[in-house]
């Protein structure tokens, strides 16, 4: 029997039992809007996870200094890295989009009769912001020529305004950083907590060689460490290399040497945090699963009485001619029509209600940008696990009915 | 050769503590275009030998050639193969499908098998509905037809595929002496005209005395197998304690 007719005749038997097609429908549409609105709310959260991952610089590399060997004592931290590393990896690295030396420094600011210790202090190169992928909310940062004549000026973030200005305009304002005088040039955009929870806002950022010279007074040309970022989170792994074959040439790492730099990148974090998202969706979408099982048992259920109700029938089909597997692919078909039938509802409930549950997101929180995400690769693939309740579901009936031996089939009152 | 050529054929129903014997043996030939009544009390095992010679049941012991062809050594999907090709059934409670029209009936046996196109499909069952009389109602369902109605989809059925053997079981057992008449006279231009070899079971006298060959089973063993119904008559009636059925 073709195809075509096979699906036609199980349209016919489930139309002459409309009610019970629908109840039974019912259980496979529920199962399937549940797991598919879990999905993509899912898919959302952890679009959103990595929104914002990014915006911290999910392509950070960072190169700190390495363990240095003096007289056959090692030691960690040493002081390797220059300001020149940083240039030549910004310049001579194709996949690095920016590079800035870092040099840390901690103190108290002072303006006028307030004061504040910031969480971070922190002398930057002029491609930070490249670097962290930060904006301004006003002014400006300061430039290469700043960084080459020791200006002292910084960039301070949100948290510092209502600490020491409250109602002031910091702007062109005056603040004393360890008792040097620094002038306020730019103030960063808000940013929020990192990963962690730290406030990121909480930071004041001035030229890193002002910090070296003229607050932490060290006499040596050397960074903390270097960050960088890559032109793109697919280049970290080339990035990582060019930085590490350059920073090699440069220190006259030779290959049997103990490098002393270490170039670390965050993908793994990234990873991590992937994971956690998909683990928790994946976790929720079994739950959504079960309710998937008991349609198919509704399934199966159903097709058991129907294959019981038309012995009968298919007793007159096998003595006409009918084989075994066309009476099994018979009802098979049937129940595959029923929950695709229900898996395309489903779908469509689903996207309905996981639309819905977005709006109310972002209608409760404001500030949160929770994406609308409708996959059509993951409605096909909650199609296609319709169908594979129904043939799972119905293999059994539907072998039943074609393993029944035609006399006692055709005797069946 | 013969069409039909069954040899020692038996058939031992196992029940766990009892072995019924349905066919002890049974050793006969049949002829294309023959037309055969097979008759005999309850539990002679007429219909036994009918579900064998239709292919629905298999022998436990003996050959059955079909067209030269082993039936017993075949397994499930050979047999409805064969039962689609080469054999039609009529039934006492005609076994139409209901909620479907009468054309789609007769349409089924052509879904089974062979591939045909659709087209062709209907124009073969339309034809088979117009030679049994109902090309008029070939869009009624089995409920708005009448008994006598129905039993000639199920000829037109029967007959779609165009096999050589129309087997009946008891084809005029729901249908009143008017259209039993019928019926069996359609049997009859079937076999004269269109020389299909027809056998059927029955305990309609009527039915069997149209029968060229008339074929006596008692106790699962043949009797009497003549072309003399008189005499296949005083077989059937010779043992006293062979209860007689109701016609």
């Amino acid at each position: 029997m073709s195809f075509l007719d096979t699906i036609r005749i199980a349209l016919r038997a489930l139309l002459k039992n409309k009610m019970r097609a629908v109840l039974t429908i019912i259980g496979v549409v529920i199962g399937i809007a549940a797991v598919t609105t879990i999905v993509s709310i899912g898919q959302g959260a952890s679009k959103l996870v990595s929104g914002e991952f990014e915006a911290l610089g999910t392509n950070v590399v960072l190169v700190l200094p390495g363990q240095t060997k003096r007289g056959g004592v090692r030691q960690s931290d040493a002081p390797t890295l220059t300001a020149g590393d940083a240039e030549a990896i910004g310049t001579d690295c194709p996949a690095v989009l920016a590079a800035s030396a870092i040099v840390g420094t901690a103190g108290q600011i002072i303006y006028g009769n307030e004061n504040w210790n910031p969480k971070q202090m922190q002398g930057v190169g002029a491609d930070y912001l490249t670097v962290r992928n930060w904006d301004l909310e006003a002014g400006g940062f300061f430039s290469v020529n700043d960084i080459d004549s020791n200006a002292k000026v910084c960039v301070i973030g949100q948290t510092l305004i209502p600490k020491l200005f409250r109602t002031v305009n910091p702007m062109d304002e005056t603040i004393r950083v360890n008792n040097v005088p620094f002038r306020v040039i730019g103030i960063l955009a808000k940013k929020g907590a990192n990963m962690v929870g730290d406030d990121q806002d909480d930071v004041v950022l001035m030229p890193h060689t002002t910090v070296r010279k003229r607050i932490n007074g060290s006499p040596l040309d050397n960074v903390h460490m270097i960050m960088v970022s890559a032109r793109g989170t697919d280049q970290m792994g080339k990035a990582t290399k060019q930085i590490e074959s350059l920073m090699a040439e440069r220190h006259k790492v030779g290959p049997a040497d103990e490098a002393d730099f270490s170039v670390q990148d965050t993908t793994e974090i990234a990873a991590t945090l992937g994971m956690i998202t998909g683990t928790l969706t994946l976790m929720l979408s079994a739950i959504a699963g079960i309710s998937l099982l008991v349609g198919g048992v509704g399934i199966m259920n159903i097709m058991l009485v129907s294959v019981t109700e038309r012995t009968r029938e298919i007793g007159i089909r096998m003595a006409i001619g009918a084989r075994g597997k066309d009476i099994l692919r018979q009802f098979l078909i049937e129940s595959v029509v029923l929950s695709c039938i229900g898996g395309a509802i489903g779908i469509a409930m689903g996207t309905g209600a996981s639309m819905a549950a977005t709006i109310l997101i972002n209608a409760y929180k404001p500030g949160t940008d929770w994406p609308m995400i409708v996959s059509i690769p993951a409605a096909l693939v909650a199609m296609g696990f319709a169908a594979a309740v129904g043939v799972f579901f119905g293999y059994y009936p539907a072998r039943r009915a074609s393993k029944l031996d035609p006399i006692d089939a055709l005797r069946y009152e | 050769m013969a069409l039909i050529e069954l040899k020692d054929v038996r058939r031992v129903y196992d029940l766990g503590e009892v072995k019924v014997h349905a066919l002890r043996t049974v050793t006969r030939n049949i002829d294309l275009g023959e037309y055969i009544a097979l008759i005999g009390a309850s539990g002679s095992g007429k219909s036994t030998l009918m579900n064998t010679l239709g292919c629905l049941d298999r022998p436990t012991h003996g050959s059955y050639l079909l067209d030269g062809e082993e039936v017993v050594t075949m397994n499930r999907d050979q047999r409805a193969k064969i039962r689609n090709k080469q054999l039609g059934f009529v039934f006492q409670s005609f076994n139409l499908l209901n909620r479907t029209s009468a054309l789609e009936n007769v349409e089924l046996p052509l879904m089974y098998g062979q591939k045909i196109p659709a087209r062709e499909r209907r124009d073969r069952a339309m034809e088979m509905l117009g030679k049994v009389g109902l090309a008029d109602r070939y869009h009624h369902h089995p409920s708005q037809l009448s008994g006598g109605q129905q039993q000639r989809v199920a000829i037109a059925r029967a007959l779609v595929n165009r096999p050589s053997i129309l087997m009946g079981d008891e084809p005029t057992g729901n249908l009143d002496s008017k259209t039993s008449r019928e019926v069996i006279e359609l049997f009859r231009e079937l076999n004269e005209e269109q020389k299909i070899t027809v056998i059927l079971v029955t305990h309609d006298q009527n039915v069997a005395r149209n029968a060229k060959r008339t074929i006596v089973l008692r106790d699962g063993e043949v009797v009497e197998d003549t072309e003399n119904f008189t005499l296949a008559k005083a077989a059937l009636e010779y043992d006293p304690t062979v209860e007689l059925a109701q016609a």
